[in-house]
């Protein structure tokens, strides 16, 4: 009977004062944060309409982005039922936003893909094992610093080319953007790591004889997991800038396929013709980037312990 | 470098904020830049390295598109032999090592006849106009902004003005660059009847220096402002500041003798990627623009494969943001006094 009655007040003092882990504390003020929901839910559509736009163009609701409409080049918004206008060749512009929104967000997540498991393992390594390594990993990002990122990602991109489907063409862009971010994050796990190293928890685990990798994995890994989101979410719109810089400058995903970048670039060169060609991929470049930092601004307030009040 | 908390010394009130330096200070100093030069150069080695790799692992070669036709494989085999391109890759790259120390960058493969060094010449006064009119905007309207945001601070001043800084930070700059052009060449010409436009490119008189300028330096500008912002903040709030306030000093003389000199400080460290975004910002900036800068060199340089010109554009793009990192931190040493080089 005893026991029983332990265990209840056990339990009622449990409820009583309830636990509110980092995560869901960092979730609570996350939504909070009004850009950042306002930032979420524009990324979240988005997404809807990368999925969604090639389902719509197949049923025939939504014009197809490739097909030439001749008797209507550089129509202005609203005229012969295109809502946004067309472009040069008399392409329906809303359509080919809508197609094109998938190759930016494809770039912006899936390069933080391939950067998160190399730069983790990098900087892991470098901090928990110092020495050779960490001397290797900082005068090699000494290096990496002199080289300007977009410099470097024109001249891979401008020499290895893929041809075939948009995606398969975004293979050297995904290479060469991972390649100038990874070192940031690297540097940040490492320095996290380091400084993480010295606490006393860390000592506890390893005086009651925790081995390397659980300490790495049970400790050090979860305890930088927030600044290392916080830092992959700003290298989304970091990716999404470089692409559409390529595809601006003539050396990206090649026509006919419809990005924004692209888009700006063919509107700019008939400016005069027809401005909005040029203001909607503008615009839907800028708020997307926007979007990306509100949320990458919104996670740093949440995640940051020492903000809590 | 450290910074070793104590007892500041007298000069960090001089109204330039530059510290005499004692010996031991300047001792130190020269070993620290003479170590940071040496450093530069297996950096910009390795940058060779890098771009050298990069451009002979590529499929096809440079004469692949020349002229935008076939060449014969006659013509191919006379223009490589010409250019050297016949030989080894190493006996190239160690070729090309051997003449970048006596200052000779090769000749240019697109325009026939013509030196690196020339086209880079020719292109460098349009890219310094531009460069340094952005450094004059960002430095005063960026510090400007921060400040006003910080003594304003949760204002609808302060508001604005981050509001601003966000927007000018996410917006890439070729995307603010045409959307400028949609507005001041586009609109105002039609709702203006041709009274008042900006040209939306090209190069003579001022007011084609205007937009490529704002552009370029509108997201430094956000930058500044925010650091600004944040240092001032943390300024305000010291016991000195009270101090000023408490002896009875008005706020122009509080703001410009304590507040201005202190938060300025950790500003000066923006300086160094500020000057090595002007450097990159240059290749959009003088796309969207069109102007023959060096910028703009090297993208067609890049879409045409001319790999001397490529290599030549990156290796003063990177000898000239590492002289910039040096020059700046070697400032801060003058502007801080507790700075000590390690």
């Amino acid at each position: 009977m005893a026991v029983a009655t332990v265990e209840q007040a056990v339990r009622d003092w449990e409820v009583a004062e309830e636990q509110v882990g980092l995560w869901q504390d960092a979730w609570v003020r996350f939504r909070r944060n009004r850009l950042a929901v306002f930032g979420a839910g524009l990324v979240l559509f988005l997404i809807v309409v990368a999925v969604a736009s090639p389902l719509l163009v197949n049923l025939g609701i939504l014009k197809n982005p490739f097909t030439q409409h001749v008797d209507s080049i550089q129509t202005a918004p609203g005229v012969n039922g295109f809502a946004l206008g067309t472009d040069i060749l008399g392409r329906d512009t809303l359509s080919r936003l809508m197609i094109g929104s998938a190759v930016s967000l494809t770039v912006g997540l899936l390069v933080q893909g391939i950067i998160f498991p190399i730069g983790l393992t990098i900087g892991l390594t470098a901090g928990y094992f110092g020495g050779r390594v960490d001397n290797l990993l900082m005068r090699f990002t000494d290096i990496w610093y002199a080289f300007p990122d977009l410099l470097f990602v024109l001249v891979v991109v401008s020499v290895w080319h893929l041809d075939g489907p948009w995606f398969i063409q975004l293979i050297p862009i995904f290479g060469a953007i991972a390649l100038v971010n990874w070192v940031n994050l690297a540097r940040l796990v490492r320095g996290q790591v380091l400084s993480i190293k010295e606490k006393e928890y860390i000592e506890a685990a390893r005086s009651s004889g925790s081995t390397p990798v659980k300490l790495i994995l049970k400790h050090l890994l979860p305890n930088s997991l927030g600044p290392i989101i916080v830092t992959l979410t700003f290298g989304i719109p970091q990716a999404i800038f470089l692409e559409a810089v390529l595809s601006f400058l003539g050396v990206g995903i090649r026509p006919p396929q419809p990005t924004w970048g692209q888009m700006v670039y063919d509107g700019y060169e008939a400016i005069y013709a027809n401005p909005t060609a040029v203001v909607f991929p503008a615009l839907a470049i800028g708020f997307t980037l926007l979007s990306f930092t509100f949320i990458g601004d919104g996670l740093r307030d949440a995640l940051d312990p020492r903000m809590r009040r | 470098m450290a910074v070793i908390a104590g007892r500041p010394k007298r000069g960090a009130l001089l109204p330039v904020g530059l510290t005499r330096l004692t010996e031991s200070r300047a001792g130190s100093l020269a070993f620290y830049v003479v170590r940071r030069v040496l450093w530069m150069i297996p950096v910009v080695f390795f940058v060779i390295v890098i771009t050298f790799v990069l451009m002979h692992s590529a499929q096809g070669s440079p004469w692949d598109k020349a002229g935008g036709r076939q060449l014969s494989d006659v013509v191919i085999r006379n223009l490589n032999e010409k250019y050297g391109l016949n030989k080894p890759v190493f006996e190239q790259f160690f070729l090309y090592i051997w003449n970048v120390l006596h200052f000779d960058f090769g000749l240019s493969y697109q325009y026939q006849g013509k030196t690196v060094v020339e086209l880079i010449g020719g292109g460098w006064p349009y890219t310094a106009t531009i460069g340094v009119l952005a450094f004059l905007l960002i430095v005063p309207v960026g510090v400007g902004l921060g400040i006003l945001a910080a003594l304003r601070q949760n204002t609808r001043v302060d508001y604005a003005t981050m509001g601003f800084a966000t927007f000018a930070a996410s917006f890439p700059n070729f995307v603010i660059g045409a959307l400028m052009v949609v507005f001041f060449s586009v609109l105002m010409y039609k709702w203006t009847g041709g009274d008042f436009f900006l040209p939306a490119g090209g190069w003579g008189v001022d007011d084609h220096l205007i937009m490529p300028a704002v552009t370029l330096a509108l997201l430094p500008i956000a930058y500044t402002a925010r650091l600004t912002r944040a240092s001032t903040l943390e300024t305000i709030r010291q016991d000195y500041i009270r101090t000023a306030w408490a002896k009875g000093l008005p706020e122009r003389l509080v703001v410009i003798r304590h507040v201005l000199k202190n938060s300025l400080i950790p500003v000066v460290t923006t300086l160094g990627p500020t000057f090595a975004f002007l450097v990159t910002g240059s290749v959009i900036v003088e796309t969207v623009f069109t102007i023959p800068g060096i910028g703009r060199a090297f993208v067609v340089a890049v879409t045409s494969r001319d790999y001397p010109m490529i290599l030549g554009t990156t290796v003063l793009f990177s000898v000239v943001i590492a002289v910039a990192n040096l020059v700046v931190d070697v400032l801060y040493v003058f502007i801080d006094p507790r700075v000590r080089l390690s």
